[in-house]
């Protein structure tokens, strides 16, 4: 993985001495706090319900075992223990003491991590695919692409103070592991007729309080081109997009209302105009980059492990994990191994620091010493033998790791809504846990197969409720928790936005709601149909005349 | 000057602690307006009048200027049986005891009665 060179130890560091100075002057009264705030957000540091938050970039959704290490010592030393893996694949601290920042940010510049740009309207982490490098799907790997990206994004002096944040996802596969369709700007990496390599654009998309799918800018972008074209967009944006009002500044409305043929046009002129000489990577520098980024020593491996079917004959719950924890891998004998952070009945995505070390263990002595952030809220071992899965899952359990629900219905995506968010409007966690407990029992949920439930505790939709298979709107109604409930999103290349099935419910009708919906399934699939393929061949009706049983008791 | 619009009487005043981030309340004042912060809403002083929430608001705008917390703002209450605050919206009520799903963390483990 990337390495810093000493240009980029520097800048980290001097970033820490910064930011430093800034909160000492903050708490000496010499900058006010509408002038401390942006610059806070820059670094990553929000003020929620309880106390601060610190959210620290993993890039791409990449980590080494020493780095996860670190995270550890961190969540001990000035935190509560736990950290919480987000939607953009990124690592939060709930408890940290604005006085503490500094020397938390020292021991991240440490290992080589930093929190600039987590927050603030500016670009954020640019993220990709958790099997970048070792997918069966894959075209390229898409790693050199998002670093390439992280460093022209990183302080740029353009785009510093944008309108709005700025998401930019990256994938290298031929299915949308990244959620291109949901992000400011997708880049997805194509060959052309000619079988060249290069980029399909997206531009537009975004969940919130006004979901959109991002729509096509550039059929194909030449890869020497992309840092120019990227410009252009991001100039475009910055001068034409609104800022006379909050909720109307992302690049999605821009190209709403200007029209994406309209937009495109302006960014090609703005394109044009660029000096890709002075911007665009050299071929020297992306090989440099992508030099990181090489294989690994894999070993010459049979497809199929002796071992490993071995174990799992004799290990039915082995047998699962393998099955539904398991991701091809386009080396044989390997495999990329999901680690659920859904235990049943805990919050979605958090994992405390003995959970953080186990991982960094076993990504030293199983996968090269790597390990992937999912946007999904999951950790992975990218590159694991399979004669090795039965180990790792043994030491997986021994931390409450190992559960084999990957993909599954108690999977869930999750946001962590009131229990800690300033801008929540309804707990999102313990009706997470609720669902986990009520569709615990294995073999329901095999039989159910390929489901997202994902939550969110506000309109904001950093739960992805939008592109849930089911997904869950925590709202306040009457003074109460109320929880809409849509079907029938998508994030992946079949992009979709969920239908909303009928009034909100309080939590504790929520279960059952999900069951009825569920049984429509059970009861009118066809063979080998996942429920979204039965969604969309059935339509809303049933589903929603199932819910009506529940809603119509409740109103 | 005129009084922003209000949240009903009775009412508390929150803050975040500007150093660590905590949540705190306007305590109870000891003489006068010799006031203070308390981490335990509890403790907090209540106002029952327009002069009384008025008076925290302007200790909440002292203590801000002061750099020691940040975004004060009022919460309208109810009073338990033994006279302490309970903050009618149930966001206001989470900021008083901690996440829900965590009952080992914030106020609601700190402050055991």
């Amino acid at each position: 993985m990337y390495r810093y060179d000493e240009f980029d130890e520097r800048l980290v560091r001097e970033r820490v001495a910064q930011f430093a100075s800034q909160i000492e002057r903050r708490l000496d009264g010499s900058l006010s706090d509408d002038e401390f705030k942006p610059l806070r957000l820059k670094n990553g540091l929000y003020l929620q319900l309880h106390a601060y938050m610190l959210r620290i970039a993993v890039p791409y959704g990449t980590l080494n075992a020493r780095q996860l290490r670190q995270l550890a010592l961190i969540a001990d030393r000035y935190d509560r223990g736990y950290g919480h893996f987000t939607t953009r694949q990124n690592l939060q601290f709930n408890w940290p003491k604005l006085k503490d920042v500094p020397a938390i940010l020292e021991l991240l510049a440490d290992v080589e991590m930093h929190c600039i740009q987590t927050s603030g309207n500016c670009i954020r982490n640019t993220t990709a695919d958790q099997f970048s490098g070792v997918a069966y799907d894959e075209i390229e790997d898409p790693r050199p692409v998002a670093e390439l990206i992280r460093q022209w994004s990183t302080l740029h002096p353009e785009f510093d103070w944008l309108g709005r944040k700025f998401k930019i996802a990256v994938s290298g596969a031929t299915h949308d592991r990244a959620v291109l369709r949901g992000h400011d700007v997708g880049v997805r990496l194509v060959r052309d007729e000619a079988g060249r390599l290069g980029y399909q654009i997206l531009v537009g998309g975004g969940l919130g309080r006004t979901p959109m799918e991002g729509k096509l800018l550039r059929e194909f972008l030449p890869r020497e081109d992309l840092l120019a074209y990227l410009e252009a967009v991001l100039r475009t944006y910055n001068l034409e997009g609104r800022r006379d009002n909050k909720y109307k500044a992302r690049i999605k409305i821009l190209v709403h209302e200007t029209g994406i043929e309209k937009f495109s046009a302006m960014v090609e002129d703005e394109f044009a105009r660029i000096d890709g000489t002075k911007i665009n990577a050299d071929p020297e520098e992306q090989a440099r980059i992508a030099a990181y980024f090489a294989p690994p020593a894999y070993e010459d491996l049979p497809d199929v492990s002796r071992a490993l079917e071995d174990a799992q004959a004799q290990d039915e719950v082995l047998a699962r994990f393998v099955e539904h924890n398991l991701f091809r891998h386009k080396r044989k004998g390997y495999a990329a191994l999901t680690i659920s952070l859904k235990p049943i009945g805990e919050a979605p995505g958090d994992a405390s620091s003995e959970q953080m070390r186990l991982v960094a263990d076993l990504a030293e002595k199983y996968s090269f010493g790597e390990i992937r952030v999912t946007h999904m809220q999951n950790l992975v071992l990218p590159h694991v033998k399979l004669d090795d899965v039965p180990a790792i899952y043994a030491a997986l359990a021994t931390q409450n790791l190992a559960t084999p629900n990957v993909g599954l219905i108690t999977d869930i995506l999750c946001c962590p809504g009131l229990d800690y968010c300033a801008l929540a409007t309804a707990r999102s966690i313990p009706l997470a846990q609720d669902l986990s407990k009520h569709f615990a029992d294995t073999a329901k949920q095999k039989d159910i197969g390929e489901l997202n439930i994902k939550m969110s505790g506000c309109i904001n939709a950093c739960g992805h409720h939008h592109v849930g298979h089911i997904g869950i709107l925590g709202l306040e109604k009457k003074g109460q928790e109320s929880y809409q409930i849509t079907i029938g999103g998508d994030a992946t290349e079949k992009f979709a936005l969920g239908e909303l099935l009928g009034p909100g419910l309080p939590a504790e009708h929520v279960p059952e709601a999900l069951d009825k919906v569920v049984g429509v399934y059970l009861a009118q699939r066809q063979p080998g149909e996942t429920f979204i393929e039965a969604y969309r061949r059935l339509g809303l009706a049933p589903f929603k005349a199932a819910f009506r049983e529940v809603s119509d008791v409740v109103a | 000057m005129a009084a922003a619009k209000r949240p009903p009487l009775p009412v508390i005043l929150l803050v975040n602690d500007l150093l660590d981030g905590e949540v705190l309340f306007a305590a109870k004042s000891g003489k006068g307006d010799d006031r203070g912060w308390t981490r335990d809403v509890r403790e907090a002083s209540v106002a029952h009048d327009d002069a009384a929430a008025q008076a925290l608001e302007t200790f909440g705008a002292q203590q801000v200027a002061l750099q020691k917390v940040v975004d004060p703002y009022l919460v309208d209450v109810t009073l338990a049986e033994d006279g302490a605050p309970v903050p009618r919206h149930y966001r206001e009520v989470l900021r008083t005891l901690g996440p829900s799903n965590r009952r080992d963390l914030g106020k609601q483990a700190d402050l055991q009665s």
